[in-house]
């Protein structure tokens, strides 16, 4: 190990434009991943806080009794897709209404009694959120006692869903277009690399050295250059990032063990083109 | 100590390098492989080292048939082999000494038995003065004479040398062939393949001669027969 640990230390300080050329690459090819991922989080999360609005609004009949609402939210709240049932009073629906309906002000002045029902507004757990789901929860609702209609806006949580879908199945086929393109760079910077040493290889070879002691430099060589290049790609993204976040908009970075993830998608993918690329020398001698 | 017998070596398209060639190289013996570029000179070397392995017909090196070693068991055997190239084959960023030892450490040599062992190769071949010098630091004969003390330091019972004068001037060949035969003298068998009939002349060693594959004359079984007759 300390002799292959010897021989990766001296390939880079021999070649150390050609290394730093392959670190870069690697880097690079990593980055647009990275920022492809970036861009589908994000887009992610901003449809995930539109589904944050999703919540079904049962009216209750006029008069219905506050007990009766009271033991309805408890068992409302032991559904297992329902997350958070509020109580929303005539009076408070009222009050709300001339807050947010603002250029009715005239005919809120001329009513003489509140024709707003009182309502429970039901917040679904996010895993909930889809038009099947709210749908069913919503059948369930009509179920109940004292309730006069239920809203849920099937529409637009319809449309978001197909936006979600949509938009998931993009960043899953374009990432990983992408990433399919970064290895195949990679694998060719690891063969370059390796192809400069194609001599020294079989050199080795002729005076009796064994496929695995040949292996391990060009391994750990490819391994520590891919490793590297998964931490300068993280670093662009964020610089890339930055720049964003303080002339277009706030979105959301690499959680760490996201980022985390780069580094050892970097070294995996170092190694392995390592080990393709020198088996097939090995082959030769 | 090796043995081909009737091996051909074929590759696609239906060239020959080899045509039923038998021969045999016993321990301690000095052997001239001679023949014209593409005689197979190269190719029988090659069967040796297991650098190729017969179409048809069986290698023996050091009592074992080639083609039954595993993978893993040709760098042992080659260990126990030297080889030496007209081209030298030396690693370009590292000193004459260091070019040595590396082919003890692939061997897994105690680090500190490497010293040792590399200065008494290069003192034999009479470089100790020049151990830390880099090979483009060194003439064609003395990056020759590197190569010969890193076949020699894993301690071969055979020599094996591809045109090792080569690319070498006449007084390197002369200082390079008596570095061959002194190694000779000690007890290593040599098998030098060389088109350089000058230098076959200046010794009564066994010569092999190829032609297109085939062994055309071996003076080691033509002479005993004809004296015979």
């Amino acid at each position: 190990m300390r002799l292959a640990l010897r021989e990766a230390v001296r390939s880079f300080r021999r070649a150390p434009v050609l290394s730093l050329l392959s670190i870069t690459t690697i880097a690079f090819a990593l980055f647009v991943v990275g920022l492809v991922v970036l861009v589908g989080l994000n887009v992610q999360a901003a449809l995930d806080e539109v589904g944050e609005r999703v919540e079904v609004v049962v009216y209750l009949r006029r008069g219905s009794p506050l007990e009766a609402a009271t033991l309805a939210m408890q068992d409302i709240l032991a559904f297992p897709e329902v997350a958070d049932v509020a109580y929303v009073s005539e009076d408070e629906a009222l009050r709300k209404a001339r807050q947010e309906l603002r250029e009715f002000q005239d005919v809120f002045e001329d009513l003489t009694t509140n024709p707003l029902p009182a309502s429970l507004e039901v917040k679904l757990h996010p895993a909930y959120r889809d038009a099947g789901h709210v749908e069913d929860v919503a059948r369930r609702l009509h179920g109940f006692r004292f309730v006069e209609d239920v809203r849920y806006g099937q529409d637009w949580i319809a449309k978001l869903d197909r936006l979600r879908s949509v938009a998931a199945a993009m960043s899953v086929l374009i990432s990983a277009a992408f990433a399919a393109a970064s290895v195949i760079i990679i694998g060719t910077t690891i063969r370059l690399t390796v192809l400069q040493r194609a001599r020294e290889i079989a050199i080795m070879r002729l005076v009796g050295a064994t496929a695995g002691f040949v292996r391990s430099p060009f391994l750990l060589d490819g391994a520590c250059k891919g490793a590297l290049g998964g931490l300068l790609a993280v670093g662009l993204c964020y610089a890339a990032f930055a720049v964003v976040s303080r002339l277009v908009l706030q979105g959301r970075f690499f959680a760490p063990g996201e980022a985390l993830l780069f580094v050892v998608a970097g070294l995996i993918l170092g190694f392995f083109a390592s080990a393709v690329s020198v088996g097939r020398h090995l082959r030769e001698v | 100590m090796i043995t081909l017998t009737r091996v051909f070596k074929a590759y696609p398209k239906g060239v020959f390098a080899l045509r039923d060639v038998s021969l045999h190289v016993a321990k301690g013996e000095f052997v001239f492989l001679t023949g014209h570029s593409g005689a197979g000179k190269s190719s029988v070397l090659r069967m040796v080292y297991v650098g190729d392995l017969p179409t048809e017909g069986e290698v023996q090196v050091g009592g074992r048939p080639t083609q039954t070693l595993r993978p893993r068991d040709i760098p042992k055997l080659r260990r126990r082999l030297g080889i030496v190239f007209q081209d030298f084959r030396l690693l370009a960023d590292r000193t004459a000494e260091e070019n040595v030892a590396f082919a003890l450490e692939v061997t897994g040599v105690r680090r500190d038995m490497v010293g040792p062992k590399v200065a008494r190769v290069l003192a034999q071949v009479g470089l100790a003065a020049k151990a830390r010098a880099f090979p483009h630091e060194l003439s064609g004969g003395e990056q020759q004479r590197v190569a010969i003390a890193r076949a020699l330091v894993n301690d071969p019972f055979v020599l094996l040398a591809d045109e090792p004068t080569g690319n070498l001037d006449e007084r390197a060949t002369r200082g390079v062939f008596q570095l061959l035969r002194e190694i000779n003298a000690n007890g290593t068998a040599v098998v030098m393949a060389t088109h350089d009939l000058d230098l076959v002349r200046q010794a009564n060693y066994r010569t092999i001669e190829l032609e297109a594959g085939a062994v055309v004359y071996d003076s080691g079984v033509d002479d005993a027969a004809a004296g015979a007759g």
